[in-house]
């Protein structure tokens, strides 16, 4: 197993080495994002400006992934389309949008997890590192080792807190000490002082929270470079809530997250940069494709959008 | 005023004596209606039980085990050494060769075989095998067995991993089935793959059911006369070798003393019969505390 960063990179993309950064560019810098484009217009222009954007911002050394025309469909049922965006290192993107807009559906796509639903195909490209992870010859479990996963519902092994943690660096063939590797990745998620006393009981007997929190240790126990949250707080109480949100604050600094979120305050407290998806109906089908309406800073997100869609959203004026 | 009013209007509402007489009889009768059925249902169990301890108990003794079976049953004397240890073998052959294939078969039945014509096919088939009569799997063993290698105990292994396989397959499948599939994507999440998820997740998270399963299976085998009476043969000194002659097994020995008019061996069948369910009664024991350790090991 490689052990390293750099290594473990290269080893999905053998051709290619990105990470020798040419320039450094901050993340907000105004080249990158353009503070305001205030007029409202229709949808169509601004997503693509967008578009060529973030296509030409991509090469950036601190891009994680960028999302090239990704249409996912579920058989013959297209359930988002034409989705563009960057997500860049060291940052909180939040998705954000009505139930049933596809924010799942494309969070999946970054690890891959769409595979395990039969019926899901994706077409475009989801580049990691300027590799496309749907490329055939990409394995998606090597995929999964490197992109951890928080899910909606805290899904805790039925085994002890202790056999949680090192379930991924045990399956992984992590040859660190894996007591180490518990404490550590405990602490990390906050949760060591609740538990510490207790890594041998089972995970099953902790509350939500904790068990969250668990989850969250078991994902970056395996030491992964970006973490997908799918609304991980959505069965939590404020406090719980709260500690998590401190907690993606400070893991932002060695991991990158993506979280899918339905608390639009949640999203302006906590994510750097915002995509807002919404469904549009077809008239023809009557079927509802869901779509990315704006990505930009979560600054200019909440405060100036430029579609008219996104502000009637954050403002709590809906259609 | 008012508040007083209040509470002592909530207070009679809430009252069971204002709930209706009728719905109150309903509910009399309703329970005492559940409770007379699990009596009943106890009835024939606890007669089963404290028959074959009453008529059986006589006949256990430290030669019961030891010794080999009468050269006359006509007289009492001898014991049900070979029986004992031929139950034993050849059921635990049989295990050996229906839990593993049983449990693997499920595994691809729910986790790769899924809706596939393949797997509705075998699950189609291990349906109607559950319902095929015991007999029959004793003359398929017979007619593809016995008649080429003679009578021997693993003729009655094969017959009663028949009767097996398909208990196995199907209860072990309903128990992956209870497998939430949120810890099957966590695991995948974390970058396992499938065939190490099913070995590190799914099983032991259905470990406990498992076993049940197996247990049933195991304890309706050994139970069984019709699968054995054509492939066993009827031995009377010990046979340790399953590969090798004819053997002899409890079921069989109730089956043969049963049917004849003397009391010595009409009370040799009756212990027999509480050998045989001593036998199944302790390993579902076995079976219990050993799951019971494992689950906690592995879920503590
Ligand atoms: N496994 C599936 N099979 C078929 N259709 C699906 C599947 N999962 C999601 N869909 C459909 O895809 C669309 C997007 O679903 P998705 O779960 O991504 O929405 P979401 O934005 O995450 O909603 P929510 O906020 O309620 O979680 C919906 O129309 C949904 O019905
Ligand atoms: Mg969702």
């Amino acid at each position: 197993m490689p052990d390293d960063e750099q290594t473990r990179r290269s080893s999905l993309n053998p051709v290619t080495d990105e990470d020798i950064p040419n320039a450094e560019v901050s993340p907000m810098s105004s080249e990158t994002l353009p503070a305001t484009s205030i007029t409202p217009t229709t949808a169509a222009a601004p997503v693509a400006a967008r578009a060529a954007e973030i296509a030409s911002d991509a090469s950036a050394p601190n891009v994680v992934f960028d999302v090239r025309d990704l249409n996912v469909f579920y058989g013959a049922f297209k359930a988002v389309r034409d989705v563009n965006l960057s997500v860049h290192k060291h940052e909180i993107t939040a998705f954000i949008g009505p139930s049933g807009c596809g924010k799942s559906t494309v969070l999946r796509c970054f690890d891959r997890m769409n595979d395990l639903i039969e019926s899901a195909r994706v077409e475009g490209q989801v580049l990691y590192h300027g590799v496309d992870l749907y490329d055939p010859r990409i394995d998606p479990v090597e995929v999964r080792k490197r992109i951890g996963m928080v899910f909606q519902k805290p899904n805790p092994f039925p085994k002890s807190i202790y056999d949680n943690i090192a379930f991924g660096p045990k399956i992984s063939g992590s040859k660190e000490n894996l007591d180490d590797v518990v404490e550590k990745a405990l602490r990390q998620a906050a949760l060591w002082d609740e538990v510490k006393d207790r890594l041998k009981k089972s995970a099953m007997g902790l509350s939500g929270g904790q068990q969250q929190r668990l989850c969250i240790a078991r994902a970056i126990a395996v030491e992964p470079e970006v973490i997908l949250m799918d609304e991980p707080c959505s069965a939590l109480d404020p406090i719980a809530t709260a500690r998590i949100e401190d907690l993606m604050q400070e893991l932002k600094s060695e991991y990158t997250i993506l979280i899918v979120t339905h608390n639009m305050q949640q999203a302006a407290r906590v994510s750097d940069r915002t995509a807002f998806f919404t469904t549009e109906v077809n008239p023809e089908s009557d079927t509802r494709t869901g779509m990315l309406v704006e990505f930009d800073s979560t600054n200019t997100i909440f405060s100036a959008p430029s579609d008219e869609r996104t502000e009637n959203y954050v403002t709590g004026r809906f259609g | 005023m008012t508040d007083l009013f209040l509470e002592s209007e909530v207070e009679r509402l809430l009252l069971e004596a204002t709930t209706s007489r009728s719905r109150r009889v309903k509910n009399r009768l309703a329970s005492l209606w559940m409770v007379g059925s699990l009596l009943v249902a106890l009835v024939p169990l606890t007669l089963v039980i404290g028959y074959v301890l009453f008529k059986g108990a006589g006949e256990i003794s430290l030669a019961w085990f030891t010794e080999d079976l009468p050269a006359i049953t006509r007289k009492p004397g001898g014991g049900m050494g070979p029986a004992i240890v031929g139950t034993l073998l050849i059921t635990a052959g049989a295990a050996i060769l229906a839990v593993p294939l049983g449990i693997l078969g499920a595994v691809y039945l729910h986790e790769y075989g899924g809706k596939t014509y393949t797997a509705r096919l075998v699950r189609f088939m291990a349906d109607v095998m559950t319902g095929v009569p015991s007999i029959v799997m004793g003359l398929f063993i017979y007619t593809v067995w016995t008649l080429q290698f003679g009578l021997e105990g693993i003729g009655g292994s094969l017959a009663l991993a028949c009767l097996m396989l398909p208990i196995i397959i199907r209860s072990t499948e309903e128990m992956l089935r209870l497998v939430p599939d949120e810890l099957r994507q966590a695991s995948y999440a974390l970058g396992n793959r499938k065939w190490r998820t099913i070995i590190t997740v799914v099983l032991p998270a259905s470990f406990g059911g498992i076993t049940s399963g197996v247990m049933i299976a195991i304890a309706r085998a050994a139970g069984e006369t019709a699968p054995l009476v054509f492939t066993i043969g009827a031995a009377r000194n010990l046979n340790l070798d399953l590969f090798n002659g004819p053997m002899t097994a409890l079921s069989v020995q109730i089956f043969g003393n049963a049917q004849t008019p003397f009391d010595a061996a009409q009370a040799r069948a009756w212990g027999a019969a509480l050998t045989l369910v001593g036998i199944v009664f302790i390993f579902t024991v076995l079976a219990r505390v050993i799951s019971a350790r494992v689950a906690r090991r592995h879920n503590a």
